[in-house]
């Protein structure tokens, strides 16, 4: 079947969406993992059948499943990731060192060409990868092993890895992004890693241009232009044209710089998105009206796209893995908020349809293309 | 033959409805308890104690005859009435609520 199939992580489950091209009937299959976290679901672009799952809570711990057949069937696999040596200790919220404790995968991050390897991003922040199909994972050590470690500090979600990218070109260069340390980048597939966070300014730093300590909250990139990467900071919204070695700041007209996902359009690597976010004390949408806002130069210059999205009373937050684009023409995009929606659009956000309106808190949201 | 209870996410989790039975050497404790659980289970392992240093997790408990056994020696001998399947050996998800 050519269509589309949403995979969408929330607070109680895991829902799969699907629909045809045309994008505008869709059958809802869940909750799977009724009850259960869901931070993460993620398919290998190398395997549409091949699908990987983050299921957690506070009592039982961490669980990874996989799915070999297009998310009907799942099994858990391994769940044991052991920081590889001696854990070390990084900034706490009140300024001392705290030892490295695993709490939850945030991100699960596919080889672009083998199904059985994946990546994890994990809280406290680490990467781990599996190249058995999730059933072991080993820690990619040389990034928290950074000099730079011991500064790095839990945002307000924890001190999470939460962004994992892949250069198509070279997939020895990856990048990842940590709240509240910064942007890492490795060009030795994971072996050595180097902080890429010049021309970030943060002002709740006594230091604004310090090395790390940048509540990044997430990062895009178009597969065609991948030394080209956009962020959506804690504050600002920035890019970057050399692999991260210098950032700009393309906030431009904006109603709010605040906020969470950043996507790029799937066929203009100009065409990004962002959803304004009041301020990083209220977590809502400026003046009650949730808008997604788009550039089509790259930044600096942004339309508020609001048809079909509510313009008064609403106070949902969208989390920076809740946003997708399809590869479909035109182009889709979907974004899941905290009020349990999940918004879509096939006609690259000039319109907008709620394909669900009452699921439970949405954490993720993954588009798999299937043709 | 202990019969172990589970509390209904870790029953969803390894695909059982009810009670577990299980086949632990005598005298059953905490410790060889679980470590039969796991075996049998394999999808269970760190979702009751840490992989690494088997330590109890946080938010959950173990009962047994009515009596919270959690910060008891988990190498301990269980009651008899444990070991001869009287009574069962609890695993509790700490309740939350308000």
């Amino acid at each position: 079947m050519t269509g589309v199939r949403l995979l969408v992580g929330t607070r109680k489950g895991a829902f799969v969406l699907t629909s045809d091209e045309s994008r505008t009937e869709w059958d809802v299959n869940g909750p799977l993992f009724a009850g259960w976290e869901i931070y993460h679901v993620n398919a290998s672009p190398a395997d549409p059948d091949r699908i990987y799952a983050s299921q957690s809570t506070g009592w039982f711990g961490q669980i990874l499943q996989r799915s070999d057949d297009g998310g009907r069937t799942w099994e858990p696999v391994g769940n044991e990731f052991a920081y590889d040596g001696v854990p070390r200790t990084h900034q706490w919220y009140d300024g001392t060192q705290h030892p490295w404790e695993f709490a939850r995968v945030w991100h699960l991050e596919p080889s672009l060409t083998d199904p059985d390897t994946v990546f994890a991003g994990v809280e406290d922040a680490a990467l781990f990868r599996s190249t058995d199909g999730g059933k072991t994972w080993q820690e990619l050590s040389g990034l928290r092993g950074h000099k730079t470690g011991e500064q790095w500090q839990p945002g307000a979600g924890g001190l999470c890895l939460h962004t994992i990218l892949i250069d198509p070109e070279n997939e020895d260069r990856m990048f990842v992004a940590i709240s509240a340390a910064g942007v890492f980048r490795t060009d030795d597939g994971g072996e050595t890693w180097q902080p890429i966070n010049r021309g970030l300014r943060s002002r709740e730093l006594p230091d604004e241009e310090r090395e790390v300590g940048h509540c990044v909250h997430r990062i895009a990139m178009h597969p065609s232009r991948p030394s080209t990467l956009f962020m959506q900071k804690h504050w600002h919204v920035m890019r970057s044209d050399d692999g991260g070695d210098s950032w700009q700041k393309v906030s431009g007209n904006l109603p709010s710089d605040f906020g969470f996902p950043i996507a790029v359009h799937p066929h203009e690597p100009e065409t990004i998105y962002v959803v304004p976010i009041k301020s990083d004390s209220e977590h809502v949408p400026p003046d009650g009206k949730l808008r997604v806002c788009r550039s089509r130069a790259g930044g600096n210059e942004w339309e508020a796209l609001t048809n079909g999205l509510p313009q008064e009373h609403c106070y949902v937050n969208v989390l920076r893995d809740a946003m997708a684009v399809d590869r479909l023409d035109p182009g889709g995009v979907y974004f899941g908020t905290t009020g349990g929606q999940v918004y879509a659009s096939s006609d690259s956000g000039d319109s907008w349809t709620a394909i669900v309106h009452d699921l439970p808190s949405v954490l993720s949201v993954e588009a798999q293309t299937l043709q | 033959m202990i019969r172990v209870v589970l509390p209904q996410h870790l029953r969803t989790l390894a695909g059982v409805d009810g009670e577990v039975r299980l086949d632990v050497q005598e005298p059953p404790t905490p410790s060889s308890v679980l470590d039969a659980l796991e075996a049998t289970y394999p999808m269970l392992r760190g979702t009751i104690r840490d992989q690494g240093t088997a330590q109890r997790r946080a938010f959950v408990r173990f009962f047994v005859c009515g009596r919270d056994i959690s910060l008891e020696p988990a190498d301990d001998p269980l009651p008899d009435e444990v070991a001869s399947g009287a009574e069962p050996f609890r695993v509790v998800g700490a309740m939350a609520g308000g």
